[in-house]
């Protein structure tokens, strides 16, 4: 029996951090095994990570990095999953699903399992509808449509550039609601995709996302974070604002919901809460600075979006910390070594 | 989370009858309703007495009650069809209105129990709304959820919650071109989830099955865009689409939130979305027209009520929307007319 071949097999690459193991690899398989992995390895780069059997990836180390990125590499963070940022930038596909090793295949309400890439894919290939809401969810979806009222000149919707999915059981929770409510899971299945509207910001989080490479890749920098910075568990945060003003400003879509992932590891909630505890306080600042951020008309790429961004950064956060400062210079480096490693192609 | 309990006497269903025999809506709804009173209005349309059966806390109004407390401004206002439950907005006294189309039925849950519309209502509008930031987990006052990771904390009280927008099993609001396209196309899908729309993002607010803060929002919810041969379905109208995009616009000014979402409804079948296509089309064009409007009218610092909004919100659409077309016009002067009427009535 002939069967379809998975869907943008050659288009699409999987992005996996990891500074333990890539036991969770094995869950995968039947979903993961036709496409290309580009592990990024985190923390102590003479441990050797071993990639289960039948995988065809590429494997970067710290010592990698350093070479590839030659002083540019001091943008990849240390010690914190923000390096997986690296594997988008040298990524040569259109697509990119990006994974934490603890997250596993969840089942839905009827007990199949979840194939998650598939989900992805789907949300990443049709439109999304930021102009105005739709109360059916996403109206592309089969069984589903605009309802009555939705304009009509607005159902043509807009090209979809990042597709965030959730997570079952340990829930996405910062520190303190951790500390506050320990044994909370999330159980519900929420039977949804829908797209964040223009002008509304969103906590992204980077455990279980996919997203459009020519789209929006060069604003998917994870920031700086880990080893030698005051803040840690604000880089998927971090991009995610970034992304969304630029989203908004070049016309893309952002959409949220399924798929979910099955999340297996609670971190340990002191530990967060000191990696999370400037980030708390800086949030506070952050947020309306992104909410206000405007983009000039003359910026009509990503690249030129992000640098413009990493001006604003520097000029108005750079008053908070002069992390903010760092963060502009590591922004701009970042776009240097993206351009560097993703000349444009030749027509 | 935050869950108070409210008295019932704060809450009325209002129920505008556009059929003449309520006895399987009422008896379906029993179990839900005869906690609360009821406000029924029969449309001034609708010749005959209405069969209601017994054992409900209501008040009913007809045409010659409409015509007795409306009086002179009759003229503006017309209380025919779906219209007629504004009618009945005007008459409460309550803070919590619910209201469902009298079509539309308890859907069922999983385990096959009719499903309580009125007491999710209520949770929606009495746990507060997030519209400045997007909460991925949905609301996050729901029991098993909460704000996630990257919510800022200054935000995480919420605002009140104006209005809640229910969703539909069995026959969605379609408009009439995509049901005439997609015949078999039924809404089966349940989503568990309530969200806020956030601010500033502009909805169609369907009239099925919806429920609001009457204090905070009441003379918002109103009567005033009438296509010219507006009729008794749903896909023969738009009325509902205009006062949904003002009440967002008012909440989006006054710094309330509105939700969409929980809980469903079981929507019959009436009506012939073919027929009615020869007849939508005028509304669905006009439409087009209102949306921008919409999105870009801003309301001045002085207009702290939801009836000062309604007046500003009225003077602009005279002023941008009322060249356009004399439907636009109409509406305006409706929207005024029914702010004196809402005062008036107040009053007494």
């Amino acid at each position: 029996m002939a069967t379809a071949a998975p869907p943008l097999k050659d288009e699409l690459d999987i992005v996996i951090p990891t500074i333990r193991n890539l036991d969770f690899l094995e869950m995968w398989r039947p979903f993961f095994e036709p496409y290309h992995l580009i592990i990024v390895q985190d923390g102590d780069p003479t441990k050797t990570i071993k990639v289960p059997e039948g995988f065809d990836y590429e494997l970067y180390n710290r010592n990698d990095i350093n070479k590839i990125l030659g002083p540019k590499s001091s943008c990849i963070s240390f010690k914190d999953s923000a390096c997986r940022c690296f594997g988008y930038m040298v990524s040569k596909k259109k697509y990119i699903f990006t994974i934490d090793d603890d997250c596993f295949v969840a089942k839905d309400p009827s007990g199949q399992q979840i194939n998650a890439l598939q989900q992805h894919i789907k949300n990443l290939l049709c439109p999304s509808t930021p102009l105005f809401f739709n109360t059916l969810y996403d109206p592309f979806r089969e069984g589903a449509d605009f309802v009555r009222g939705y304009p009509f000149s607005l159902r043509e919707g807009v090209p979809t550039a990042v597709s965030h999915g959730l997570w079952m059981n340990i829930p996405d929770y910062d520190a303190p609601t951790q500390l506050v409510k320990p044994l909370e899971r999330n159980t519900r299945y929420v039977d949804a995709v829908l797209t964040i509207p223009k002008g509304t910001l969103f906590p992204m989080c980077g455990m279980n996302l996919a997203f459009d490479r020519d789209l929006i890749g060069p604003a998917m920098y994870f920031g700086l974070m880990g080893d030698g910075q005051p803040i840690g568990r604000y880089d998927d945060m971090w991009a995610g604002w970034c992304i969304k003003v630029i989203c908004d400003h070049l016309g893309l879509g952002v959409k949220t919901g399924l798929p979910y992932i099955w999340h297996s590891k609670a971190s340990n909630p002191f530990v967060n809460l000191k990696k999370e505890y400037n980030g708390i306080f800086w949030q506070e600042e952050i947020i309306p600075f992104f909410q206000s951020a405007t983009l000039s008309k003359d910026s009509t790429s990503v690249q030129k979006c992000y640098i413009e961004l990493a001006k604003q950064v520097r000029e108005k956060l750079g008053k908070i910390d002069p992390y903010f400062v760092k963060l502009a210079d590591a922004m701009e480096t970042w776009i240097q070594a993206w351009d560097e490693l993703n000349p444009p192609k030749a027509n | 989370m935050s869950q108070f309990t409210i008295k019932d006497d704060e809450v009325d269903i209002v129920i505008g009858a556009l059929q003449p025999d309520l006895t399987s809506f009422m008896e379906q709804w029993r179990p839900f309703f005869s906690r609360f009173h009821l406000i029924i209005v029969q449309d001034p349309d609708l010749k005959g007495e209405l069969k209601i059966p017994e054992g409900f806390n209501l008040n009913l109004y007809t045409k010659s009650d409409i015509d007795k407390v409306v009086g002179s401004s009759s003229n503006a206002i017309s209380f025919s069809g779906y219209s007629c439950r504004y009618f009945g907005y005007l008459m409460s006294r309550n803070k919590y209105i619910i209201s469902i189309d009298d079509d539309c039925i308890p859907a069922k849950n999983s385990n096959g129990e009719p499903i309580d519309a009125i007491s999710q209502h209520i949770i929606n509008l009495t746990t507060p709304a997030t519209p400045f930031f997007f909460n991925t987990l949905y609301d996050p006052f729901c029991e098993g959820a909460d704000f996630v990771r990257g919510y800022p904390f200054s935000l995480r009280s919420g605002v009140e919650c104006g209005l809640s927008c229910g969703l539909w099993l069995n026959l969605a609001d379609y408009d009439a071109p995509t049901q005439s396209l997609k015949p078999d196309l039924k809404n089966s899908r349940y989503v568990d989830a309530v969200l806020t729309v956030p601010a500033r993002t502009m909805l169609p607010v369907s009239g099925i099955n919806i429920s609001f803060n009457n204090e905070l929002v009441g003379p918002a919810l109103l009567p005033a865009f009438r296509l010219a041969k507006e009729g008794k379905v749903r896909w023969e109208t738009v009325e509902d689409i205009w006062t949904g995009m003002c009440v967002k616009v008012v909440c989006d000014h006054l710094r309330l939130g509105v939700k969409s979402g929980l809980p469903y409804v079981w929507r019959q079948e009436r009506g012939n979305a073919v027929e009615s296509l020869k007849k939508e089309w005028e509304g669905v064009k006009l439409m087009e027209d209102v949306v921008p409007f919409f999105q870009s009218v801003r309301l001045s610092e002085s207009a702290v009520t939801a009836e000062d909004c309604v007046v500003e919100i009225a003077s602009s659409v005279k002023e941008h929307l009322g060249p356009l077309n004399p439907t636009f016009d109409r509406a305006a002067e409706t929207m005024v007319e029914w702010i004196k009427l809402w005062k008036r009535v107040r009053a007494n």
